[in-house]
């Protein structure tokens, strides 16, 4: 069934067609339609799940932190400041290994207020241990958000998942979105079955006190499962095409083949970046585009795969990291550290500063003309 | 046959359920009074109780990984999120059928009045099906011994020197509690379990919220000899210091009035934090205790039973 949805309606359908259990979630611009159409579906009885109302951020990710332990299948969602608030549980939910999924529509971090799209939020959540995928449209938000319970639930995985999608630019914007059928979407994603969870049958303690003895080796499985969950994110990718006809991997290419000039980007600017490389391919310069999905675990293979043949490469960042660059692009150079291919780091559209065709195409011509650097700031008004 | 005999053979009658869920193997200090707490605890509401516990003494006392002493499961929360996280679990038992087991919250005075108040007044306000128990031990005693805003006049913590002690009143929880219109709200005393042990099994059986405010002394951080923990926590209820009463939907019951009231001073002197009090500061405790017991008996005789 095809419906016309903006970016917040396809998460909370998505949420919906996952069959979560519980949902606990604040209200934050611009994730709030999510928790309005969430409270309705949940009232109206169609999605049979407790929607706890709480009073922060904080209290949202902690009872979901509660009732995934307890057994059940949590979703919640939040924005910028309201992730910001919940950073001390993200790391608690991923320690205690409690596959959650969140939306979070990322927006740019105050002061002064903002509600405009920008990555800061999400990548500021980079060592928590969450896998993180960014969304390019609302069909992509719709189906990550069921094939990221299959991969989080994953025995082999058991980590929580961040949903990204860009403020308006999508959480506003209403695009086509298949929301196929339920019978379907349940053979794809059956009920949550946790392997371990707090059970009066079987008391054990979950969290407690622990030394160097065993903390160490905690973190070191957790570092296991990210690496297990490219493989498992593949394969989730590939089942999904076979149900459904779309298929998503970590990382997309387009007209990369025989590109000499490469952009990597992602969320929202990866779809301009396209046009923006069809229209420069008419001129003939040979650009492409890579669209990376996941920032956590990060593509290594993927990109290392997907670039090493171009001649020079420039990284769109919709976000900062300051005193170095853009996460995606350090993390990028990083990976293709020994190829000796000249990288240059674009920073573009903090707080929802648009990011047009005519950019994209302006950074293509400054790799063309002018030396590598890591901080390129885009139409700055200096 | 001698009546001796016959004495020997008949089974003594426990006024506590005798079964023991918590094991010995805790980690508590000597003469602990939330070591006691949760082992009534754990009596009253039996096997099918899981608990939320956040940074706490009980953080520590229930064992490290991979131990647990406490024979029911827990989940290790973040500090201020008790009320939180055992809303989860409450929601996520009803939604998977489980409505047989109890959710308690088990978390300390810091936890409770000053760092988890958010997360416990949002539970409270949704009235989240739940046992929120504070053990409160007057200061946060796990990162050892500094002040809340639990800490009575007049007390030293390692915060609050001698020569600056706690001034000001501790936070009135129950107050605020009640001020929630939930449906059940009690204190308890380590020194009384089968007061404290009866408040739970009520407790179990209400949907909704439920408080108990259980007073559990701390040898180490109240400098009192160790096995003087029952002997203060009974003085601390006879000396009108720590009342015990509850308020089910609104209606206040005081369970225990004492016809004479012992001086607070012999309640203060056993304890080091209160060594360095004056004769006048001790006046102005007993003037706050006294004051703090009429407030109570009218609420008694406003909101009491008909």
């Amino acid at each position: 069934m095809k419906k016309v949805l903006t970016g917040n309606f396809a998460a909370a359908y998505g949420a919906t067609a996952a069959k979560v259990n519980v949902v606990a979630a604040y209200p934050i611009t611009p994730q709030t339609t999510i928790v309005e159409i969430l409270s309705e579906i949940v009232a109206d009885g169609h999605l049979k799940a407790d929607f706890i109302k709480v009073e922060s951020e904080h209290s949202a990710l902690a009872a979901c932190i509660g009732a995934q332990a307890a057994g059940a299948r949590t979703y919640t969602a939040t924005s910028a400041q309201g992730l910001a608030l919940m950073h001390e549980l993200i790391h608690w939910a991923a320690r205690g290994r409690l596959p959650i999924v969140l939306t979070n529509v990322n927006r740019a971090m105050g002061p002064g207020w903002s509600i405009w799209a920008d990555t800061t939020d999400s990548i500021s959540e980079r060592d928590t241990g969450w896998m993180q995928v960014y969304c390019e449209n609302n069909q992509e938000v719709f189906d990550t958000i069921l094939m990221s319970y299959k991969i989080a639930e994953n025995e082999d995985i058991l980590l929580p998942q961040l949903v990204n999608l860009d403020a308006f630019f999508l959480s506003h914007t209403s695009q086509v979105v298949d929301m196929y059928d339920q019978k379907t979407i349940d053979s794809f994603l059956p009920p949550y079955k946790p392997t371990i969870k707090l059970d009066v049958e079987n008391p054990r303690s979950f969290g407690a006190l622990t030394s160097p003895e065993h903390y160490y080796e905690f973190s070191y499985k957790i570092a296991m499962a990210h690496e297990k969950a490219k493989q498992v994110i593949a394969d989730t990718g590939r089942e999904f095409k076979k149900i459904f006809g779309r298929e998503y991997g970590m990382t997309e290419s387009y007209r990369c083949d025989d590109a000499e000039y490469i952009l990597v980007t992602y969320g929202t600017i990866a779809g301009t970046a396209k046009d923006a490389v069809d229209r420069m391919r008419e001129k003939g310069i040979k650009v492409g585009a890579f669209k990376i999905r996941y920032f956590r675990p990060f593509p290594v293979e993927d990109v290392v795969a997907g670039l090493s043949h171009a001649k020079k490469i420039g990284v769109i960042d919709r976000a900062v990291s300051y005193g170095h660059g853009g996460a995606f692009f350090t993390e990028s150079k990083a990976a293709m550290y020994g190829h000796d291919i000249p990288m240059y780091g674009f920073i573009a559209g903090l707080g929802g500063r648009d990011v047009s065709i005519e950019d994209i195409s302006g950074m293509v011509g400054h790799m063309q003309h002018q030396d590598p650097e890591n901080m390129i700031w885009i139409g700055v008004k200096k | 046959m001698s009546a001796g005999s016959q004495d020997t053979k008949r089974k003594i009658k426990l006024t506590l359920p005798e079964e023991e869920i918590m094991s010995p193997g805790h980690v508590a200090c000597l003469g602990c009074g939330a070591s006691l707490g949760m082992r009534y605890a754990l009596k009253a509401l039996g096997h099918k109780t899981m608990m939320a516990i956040p940074a706490c003494c009980w953080a520590v006392i229930d064992g490290p990984f991979p131990y647990s002493a406490a024979g029911v499961p827990i989940h290790h929360s973040a500090f201020e999120t008790a009320a939180s996280t055992a809303a989860g679990m409450t929601h996520a038992l009803s939604q998977l059928g489980q409505d047989d087991v109890t959710t308690m919250a088990w978390a300390g005075d810091g936890g409770t009045f000053d760092i988890g108040l958010q997360a416990l007044s949002g539970a409270a306000e949704r009235n989240d099906n739940l046992i929120y128990v504070v053990y409160d031990n007057e200061a946060y005693m796990n990162t050892g011994i500094q002040r809340s805003s639990s800490t009575p006049h007049g007390a030293w913590t390692t915060t609050t020197p001698v020569n600056h002690y706690r001034k000001g009143q501790k936070k009135n929880i129950m107050e605020i509690m009640v001020a929630h219109r939930i449906p059940y709200a009690a204190t308890a005393n380590v020194a009384f379990p089968e007061d404290f042990i009866r408040k739970l099994q009520k407790a179990k059986e209400i949907k909704g919220m439920k408080f108990i405010h259980l007073y559990a002394p701390c040898p180490t951080g109240w400098k009192h000899a160790t096995d003087k923990t029952i002997e203060i926590a009974k003085l601390a209820t006879q000396t009108n210091t720590f009342p015990i009463y509850e308020v089910e939907n609104g209606v206040y019951k005081i369970n225990r009035k004492i016809k004479n009231p012992k001086p607070v001073a012999e309640y203060l002197q056993y304890q080091g934090r209160f060594r360095h009090l004056s004769d006048d500061e001790v006046a102005y405790i007993q003037s706050e205790v006294d004051k703090n017991w009429e407030r109570l008996l009218k609420l008694e005789q406003a909101f009491g039973e008909e």
